[in-house]
């Protein structure tokens, strides 16, 4: 989460304060829309998807109970819009088969074992791999890509990201686990191939 | 992978608090003795710590809003008067 994000005053948003709610829009309509990208993979759905965030937010302002952050609050609305566009969109995905995961206690185990960490820095991040991160993301069953998001991408702490997806602690940490090890599993296959066209190169 | 006191599961298991550092000292401990031993999660553990920086790394600019989804937004939210440029 960004640190030097102003401090809202929640009193003056449910007065109406039209200042104030500029404020709350400016601070995080940067990262709401991150969110939102990476979760829906396209702009236009993006963008619906923070229009209807904020719009929500300044309906439902009077039910923020301050018992968690304005920030993560904000995200819990964000991420329950893009959940919500997801499932219209596909209303066939079972968006709770990760549930019995959770309680079944398997772990998942790694596929690829190929060390691609000496890569050169410019290969790891170049234009075409950052597609390839981007891409790992949305390949994530959508409960694992949104905690991976609020946690890794946005920096939300386990117990924050907790609260804005209504999630115990050993839940989330479950799902960041898997979506991890899934994510370096996907990595894994496109370095492993860097690696050897370096190699083939020298 | 192979069978030590710690076996490779209970150690992916422990993965993300090993690599986040909030893990307990002795499982520490027994993960590294594991570590030493075993070179397949010796690459999941590196490969791991890679994949997250990766991402932290690629994202660490501020979250960038393109100015005609920031004007639209603010009109619909009827926030014109506070668009500044």
């Amino acid at each position: 989460m960004d640190n030097n994000a102003p401090s809202i005053s929640v009193e003056a948003l449910r007065q109406g304060n039209r200042q104030e709610f500029a404020r709350l829009v400016e601070a995080y309509s940067g990262p709401l829309y991150r969110l939102a990208l990476k979760m829906l993979g396209d702009p236009q759905d993006a963008e619906d998807a923070l229009q209807n965030t904020f719009l929500k937010a300044l309906q439902n302002i009077n039910s923020f109970e301050g018992r968690s952050s304005i920030s993560t609050w904000l995200y819990r609305v964000a991420a329950n819009e893009a959940l919500m566009m997801l499932r219209k969109k596909k209303p066939e995905v079972d968006l709770g088969d990760t549930e019995n995961d959770d309680e079944n206690g398997e772990t998942y185990m790694p596929i690829e074992f190929t060390d691609w960490c000496c890569l050169p820095e410019e290969e790891l991040v170049s234009a075409e791999s950052r597609r390839v991160l981007d891409e790992a993301i949305r390949r994530l069953p959508e409960k694992l890509r949104v905690v991976f998001l609020l946690r890794d991408i946005e920096g939300l702490s386990i117990q924050e990201t907790g609260e804005a997806l209504g999630l115990s602690e050993t839940a989330v940490k479950t799902r960041l686990l898997r979506a991890r090890l899934r994510l370096r599993d996907l990595l894994s296959v496109y370095y492993a191939e860097r690696l050897q066209k370096v190699a083939e190169a020298e | 992978m192979n069978n030590q006191r710690l076996n490779c599961q209970e150690l992916i298991g422990n993965l993300s608090d090993y690599v986040d550092g909030t893990l307990d000292e002795s499982l520490c401990q027994e993960i590294e003795e594991h570590l030493a031993s075993c070179p397949n999660c010796r690459v999941v553990v590196d490969t791991l710590r890679k994949t997250i920086y990766l991402y932290h790394e690629t994202t660490r600019q501020p979250a960038d809003l393109p100015s005609p989804v920031r004007e639209r937004l603010y009109r619909v939210l009827n926030l014109e008067n506070y668009l500044q440029h």
